[in-house]
Parts: structure tokens; sequence; C-alpha cells
């Protein structure tokens, strides 16, 4: 017997297998990579190459969700789409009824409920995206939460989610140091570093966000992508030269 | 479903939430505060405002029943340079029977917001003991206190939806959130203002007099209690909906405290001794 049908059963064994099979979904998605500076919270996609009859400008993989607070995915857009949507008018109900901006925290849990909420219904399958939600409290306190199908969430200094997320994540455990964080151009760096790992024809294939306390998410353009891949390849060759001398 | 519309029945089930199974996992959850629906059962085909209407339009009423929604009372409260000063009376009123004169019209939130009562006895203490719970709710869920902003926007939205209906609520919320001191005045169409100093009831015209010739900024605090003490006091005088004994609340930075509870009549001597 397959206990996968119908998704509010259990397994004999404690799965939930639909939630499992969404997360495998989610693996299959593009890379999508955080990281929470001391001012700064960067996040970093990779683009899939589009075709050479499509408007690159529609498809955008980094959303905000309000002026403190945007997030990226990996997995099935549509999904996506819909979740965003949901977190957007939750964004502006907040401030509706409590007059002060969403905290990171309190628009992650949202998003996890509803997920929550479509493992736990008979007729509906989970959303298969998992999610990194960026942004600063209006204290100023930068936050990551990486939210994920079966509807947890946690906060982090720094995640990826996506394809070959196993791969970045444990460059980013080595090369993630404390005080690099407090400058803005260092995790600007580590994020792209950490995409390059993985994508394939370096800049081109990536997209990158940034967000400073009070200020509007400003999105990278390429250019400015190229400078921060040259610094690093500089970087690398020097670090190459040194160990060759030692 | 098919059948509900067949049956054109959606329109008498509104938003009890007993239709179609789909709509319970899009249905109001715990994050939409309080905006919700009916907290009351109301029979299908009742409209409780058109019922209402004629008892209080109308010169006489219904065969000469009206129903009166005055606000029975003198409560106050004002910003100043020390936090906010809240006084109210104690007197509770049924039409021109006094039905008790040590009651309390000031509830406590909890220990940094407080909320004051005028109107309808039952309608201020149930909405405002709603508002306690989802204040307590709300910091349970998000780990720090209501800002006093949000407070009155939830009892705001709560009676907002019961207009027309017969509510009698006029009330102050009064707190100290990461904001500053706040003072918010909500009543029972939904009207919900900020200000610096409010008086509602019966009696606030007087106590408006007393408070406007006596209020600056920079009052000291003992000015200050002096102060609120009159205007409520005047008002007991000249209202006669309002007397008892004045109840003084005091919002300091790191909560309320309860200054005093004076009893009219001492006050009334007090008074006069110090004018001859």
């Amino acid at each position: 017997m397959s206990y996968d049908r119908a998704i509010t059963v259990f397994s004999p064994d404690g799965h939930l297998f639909q939630v499992e099979y969404a997360q495998e979904a989610v693996k299959k998605g593009s890379t999508s990579v955080g990281v929470r500076g001391k001012g700064i919270v960067v996040l970093g996609v990779e683009k899939k190459s589009v075709a050479k009859l499509q408007d690159e400008r529609t498809v955008r993989k980094i959303c905000a969700l309000d002026d403190n607070v945007f997030m990226a995915f990996a997995g099935l857009t549509a999904d996506a789409r819909i979740v965003i949507n949901r977190a957007r008018v939750e964004c502006q109900s907040h401030r509706l009824t409590v007059e002060d901006p969403v905290t990171v925290e309190y628009i992650t849990r949202y998003i996890s409920s509803i997920k929550q909420r479509y493992t736990q219904s008979n007729g509906r399958r989970p959303f298969g995206i998992s999610s990194l939600i960026v942004g600063f409290d209006f204290d100023g306190t930068p936050r990551l939460y990486q939210t994920d199908p079966s509807g947890t969430y946690h906060a982090w200094k720094a995640n990826a989610i996506g394809r070959s997320a196993k791969i970045v994540r444990e460059f980013l455990e080595k090369n993630y140091k404390e005080e690099d964080m407090e400058s803005d151009t260092e995790a600007i760096k580590l994020v792209i570093r950490a995409l390059l790992e993985v994508v394939q024809s370096g800049s081109k294939n990536i997209e990158l966000a940034v967000m400073k306390h009070s200020e509007p998410l400003k999105i990278l353009d390429q250019e400015e992508i190229e400078k921060y891949v040259l610094d690093i390849e500089k970087e690398k060759e020097e670090a190459e030269k040194q160990k060759k001398k030692t | 479903m098919a059948l509900l519309d067949v049956c054109e029945v959606s329109d008498w089930l509104k938003d009890d939430g007993s239709s179609a199974e789909g709509a319970s996992v899009d249905k109001v959850n715990h994050f939409s505060f309080a905006a919700h629906g009916r907290e009351f059962a109301v029979p299908p085909g009742v409209d409780p405002a058109e019922f209402l209407r004629p008892f209080c339009s109308s010169a006489d009423g219904v065969e000469g029943v009206k129903i009166n929604l005055d606000h029975g009372t003198t409560t106050l409260a004002f910003k100043f340079q020390h936090g906010v000063m809240v006084a109210v009376d104690s007197r509770a009123s049924a039409g021109s029977y006094i039905s008790g004169q040590l009651c309390n019209k000031v509830i406590e939130i909890n220990p940094y917001l407080l909320g004051t009562m005028s109107g309808g006895a039952a309608d201020c203490m149930y909405w405002e003991r709603m508002l306690a719970k989802e204040c307590r709710i709300f910091r349970l869920r998000n780990k720090e206190r209501i800002s006093v902003a949000a407070a009155s926007k939830l009892l705001g939205n709560m009676v907002a939806g019961y207009r027309g209906m017969g509510l009698s609520m006029g009330t102050m919320i009064c707190g100290w959130d990461n904001k500053g001191p706040g003072l918010y005045y909500v009543d029972e169409t939904g009207t919900r203002m900020s200000g610096n100093m409010f008086s509602t009831g019966s009696g606030n015209s007087y106590a408006y007099g007393v408070m406007d010739s006596g209020y600056r900024y920079d009052l000291t605090v003992p000015e200050a209690y002096d102060l609120a003490q009159r205007a409520v006091f005047h008002a007991t005088c000249r209202d006669a909906y309002s007397g008892g004994a004045v109840n003084m609340y005091h919002m300091k930075q790191d909560g309320w405290i309860k200054v005093s509870q004076g009893d009219v009549a001492e006050l009334f001597y007090r008074f006069a001794k110090e004018k001859n």
C-alpha cells in the first residue's frame, strides 16, 4: 500500500511523503544564497539562461514583500507566486492594523503557517518551494530566515536552497567569518563566491539584491556584479601566488 | 458546492464558516487581527441595525419607547511631560437611578496599558476584556508587548463590525510603548483618534473647561495629579450622572500606578477650604 496518495495520511514509519516529494521538487530549482551581514542583507540567485526570444526582465526570482523585507525562492515558480501574493497582502494588513511594518520573523511565521495548512488538508498538495526571507526589523536588526515545504522555519546567518544547496552550504560554513560581516562588500562577495561555485558561466547567470537598514531594496546590475567578480578573481590569484610561495 | 448554490443558501450562510470545506484552508486565521466576523449569532433574516433604528432616531421612539444611548459618566486622560494622567468618576446610572457609587471604570489590561470606560457598562466591560485577551495573545505570539496604536486599532475594529446595532462605548486606551506615551480615544462607531487630551461622557464639557484652563505640557507630577482630580471633581458637581469617587492613574515609562481614589464629598470640603 502506498501512503502518498492522500497527503493527510502518515506512513507507518511516520513520513509525510508528499511533503518529502515537495522537498525533492525544491532540490530541482535553481540555487539561491542568502547572507546576513552586520548592516546589510544579501540575496543572490542563479539565473537560468533564457531563450533568445524571451524577455529577460519578466523572470524575477527576488521579490520584495514590503519596504523592509524581500525574499528569494527555489522550486515551483507558480507556487511561489501565490505565497508571495499572500505575504504581500499580509504585510499591508499588518501595517493597517498594527500601524507598524512587519518584522521579518512575523512574515516568515505567516508564510510558514500557510505552507503548513496545505500539508494538513485533503485535496491540496504542499507548496513546492523553499524560501529565503531577508530584511530588517524596524529596530535595525538584520534577519535571514529559511522556510521549507513542511512549514518549518529557522533563522540563519547564511544559507542556500535549491540545486547544489549542500555544496554551497558547505562552502558558506567554511568561509563565513563573523568579523568579515562588518563590511558590506565582504558580505556581497561571499554570496557571489558561493554562487560561482555552482553556477555555469560566471557573472552573467547571477542576480543579486542587497538591502541596508532604512534603504530600499537594490538589485545590482550586470556591471556591478562584474566588478565584484573581477575583485574575487584577483583575490583568488593572489591567494594562489601566496600558496605557491610558501 | 453546487447544491448550496442551487438552493441559494449562500445569502444567509454568509460568514459563519460552515459552508464549503475548501474555505477552511483559506479561512481567516489568527493572523488577521480581530477583523473577523460576528461574535454573536444573528438569526437569518434579522438585521439588528434596522430593528434598533426607530427606537433611537425619532423623537418618541416607537409607541413612546425611546432608547437613549448616552454615556453617563466623566472620564479624562491627558499626556504631559511625565507620561499620561487618567482620571475617572465611579457612578453607575440607569436612567435617573443611581445604581452604584463605586464602580471601577478603568480596566487594567496589562502593566503598560489602561482602558477607561464610559457608556454602557456591559458593552465597555465586555469589549475591553476581549481587548485584554487579544493583547495577551499578541504578547504570547510575537514575544513583545502590543503597541498602544495596535491595541486601540483592535478595539476599534472589533466594535466597528457592530455599528448601528446599539453598542454604547466611549473609551480611552492609554499606555506607554517604545514610541513613548500613547493616548487614543475609541468609541462604538469605530472612531479612533490619537491626541494629547480627551474627556468622554456626559460630564466631559465640565471636565474640559477645568482641564483646558489649567493644562500645560510641562506640568509637574503633583500639578498634574491636582489638575486631573479637580477636572473630574467639578464635573461630578455639575453633571447628575457623574459622582462617587475620583479614581486616578498615572502611566509612567515603567508602567502605570494607581495614584488615588478620592471620595467626591471629601474633595468638596478640601477644595472649599482652599478657597477660604
